[in-house]
């Protein structure tokens, strides 16, 4: 699926939730299914550092597509990375780095996780364009 | 004891409906809301009055400087300081601290002196003496808490020694709303002729203070924690030291005389007030203090006792919460941490029930480790705050658990 195919997908599903609540309860629900990553890959080299929580983000390149593997000490953080690698895993550095990540506006994150949040959202995408860029 | 539940109807913002609703504002020791009388004030001093004050002999700059230096006294009294002079205007409580450990230091620290502060300080009564002790080759020594808060006093008499210069320590925990016993902390250093600072952040919005009474050589306030304007704060400090100490700040409004060859400066407080000062913040903070006596301090502590207490009794009653700092004397604030919970999951899903609390280190870091964690959920309080703001609270941290332990 193209990042706007598996953008579109999680619109669909978040949009009829109702409310915030149901949001972060979905969020969660991601965060939990997310599968933790391996102690030995949660270093300095992968920490996006924040004062409020850590999330953690890996990136290698396999036949020319980014594998990417993440993880946060809090479970919603967790589920919107969930959500970010359901979109751009397994899609090549130029897709990447060429995609509008329209979704996090749609479901209503971008306004819950502004910039000036540490670990906003903003900062995630910014590591994952860094990472897609050194990788291309 | 009058009921003072209505306070609420005072501060226009808590009239606000945020996600459709009415909002529980429960981060008063970061920030306090305004009452509509200081607004007023703010708003009429820069529709009447607003000049700079001090150097014009115009009518409005002597209108703005007689509202400057009736703030002054209206802090002095507040405090009940001896004179005008031992108050001194600052951008806040930071401010205060930096200016006594720059000027204090600059004197009378030397290599190899002592300067002891607690294991609960806000960084910004540690960070500045740590400073200080590198710059000079001073050495820091630190009061350490017990697992319920408690400052473990007993070490004072262990810590003090002939090299002891300073104590710098707040009366009440940003973090735990501990009230420290700082008459005895005075008492003992005064014994050693030690001075000690007293940080009175979280303190002043809460009880009255009289430096007389507890004889601390400086006490540091911010406005914005007790109702007024953002940026301007309060350093009191005894004449004997203020005249001692040296200006760490030089400019404009605090000189006698300038040559090229050499500077008098003022006589305090002008001589540790460099620069255009906070004026607008002053009046606002005249406006904030009045308010406060209108109420009068035996209804606010009533009041806000009967919501402490109210809040603790259901904190007990909840399940899977850990509380911090279960000293007996506290005020203002409570600490929580939530079971299998981070602290950011919990405040996000709170804000959106509309309560709003504050999370992560609380600029405590030392005090974090003190207990092992890595951050608290921290709820505090103000005297607009009642037993349904309580209820609501509860209700916003139940509906944390659920959401957070859904499917586990």
């Amino acid at each position: 699926m193209t990042i706007n195919e598996n953008q579109d997908q999680i619109i669909e599903e978040l949009l009829p939730l109702n409310d915030w609540f149901e949001k972060y309860e979905y969020l969660v629900s991601l965060g939990k299914a997310l599968k933790p990553l391996d102690e030995e890959f949660k270093t300095d080299d992968n920490l996006i550092k924040g004062c409020q929580s850590k999330v953690w983000l890996r990136a290698e390149k396999k036949n020319n597509k980014i594998c990417l593997a993440a993880d946060s000490d809090t479970l919603i953080t967790k589920g919107i990375l969930a959500l970010l690698l359901q979109v751009l895993n397994n899609q090549s550095p130029e897709d990447i780095i060429n995609c509008n990540l329209y979704f996090v506006e749609k479901i209503g994150l971008s306004t819950n996780l502004s910039p000036a949040r540490a670990n906003g959202v903003v900062s995630i995408i910014k590591q994952l364009m860094f990472y897609a860029n050194k990788l291309k | 004891m009058n009921d003072i539940n209505h306070l609420r109807e005072d501060f226009p913002i808590l009239k606000r409906l945020i996600y459709g609703k009415p909002f529980v504002y429960l981060d008063n020791a970061a920030t306090t809301q305004k009452p509509q009388v200081v607004l007023d004030k703010m708003l009429e001093f820069y529709t009447t009055r607003n000049s700079n004050i001090h150097r014009g002999v115009h009518y409005l700059s002597e209108q703005a400087t007689a509202a400057y230096e009736s703030a002054r006294e209206t802090v002095r009294k507040f405090l009940n300081a001896d004179d005008v002079s031992e108050i001194i205007f600052t951008h806040g409580t930071t401010d205060s601290i930096n200016i006594i450990a720059d000027s204090f230091g600059q004197t009378f620290i030397n290599q190899g002196d002592e300067i002891i502060v607690t294991a609960m300080e806000h960084h910004s009564n540690f960070i500045p003496w740590q400073m200080l002790c590198k710059r000079k080759g001073g050495i820091l020594k630190v009061i350490p808490v017990d697992e319920n808060g408690t400052l473990i006093i007993e070490k004072l008499s262990e810590l003090i020694t002939q090299k002891t210069k300073f104590i710098s320590l707040t009366y009440v925990s940003n973090v735990l709303g501990v009230i420290n016993p700082v008459v005895e902390i005075v008492k003992t250093a005064h014994s050693f002729d030690v001075p000690v600072l007293i940080d009175g952040a979280q303190a002043v919005q809460h009880f009255p203070v009289d430096v007389k009474a507890l004889d601390c050589d400086f006490f540091v306030f911010s406005g914005h924690k007790i109702f007024a304007e953002t940026g301007i704060g309060v350093l009191y400090g005894k004449q004997k030291w203020l005249e001692k100490l040296a200006p760490p700040r030089f400019g404009g409004g605090m000189v006698k005389k300038v040559e090229v060859e050499e500077t008098s400066f003022a006589d305090p407080p002008l001589k540790f007030e460099a620069g255009t000062s906070n004026f607008a913040g002053a009046v606002s903070l005249k406006a904030a203090i009045e308010y406060i006596n209108n109420i009068g301090f035996s209804d606010i502590m009533a009041h806000e006792r009967d919501v402490f207490d109210y809040a603790v009794g259901k904190f007990k009653e909840l399940e899977k919460v850990t509380t911090y700092g279960n000293a007996s004397s506290r005020c203002g604030v409570i600490s929580f941490n939530l079971d299998k919970i981070h602290p950011y999951d919990a405040a996000l899903i709170m804000d959106k029930a509309g309560v709003f609390v504050r999370t992560g280190t609380h600029c405590t870091e030392p005090l974090m480790k003190h207990f092992g964690i890595d951050g608290t959920i921290r709820t505090s309080f103000a005297l607009y705050n009642t037993r349904d703001d309580v209820d609501k609270l509860v209700e916003s941290i139940k509906k944390v658990q659920k959401i957070m332990c859904a499917g586990t």
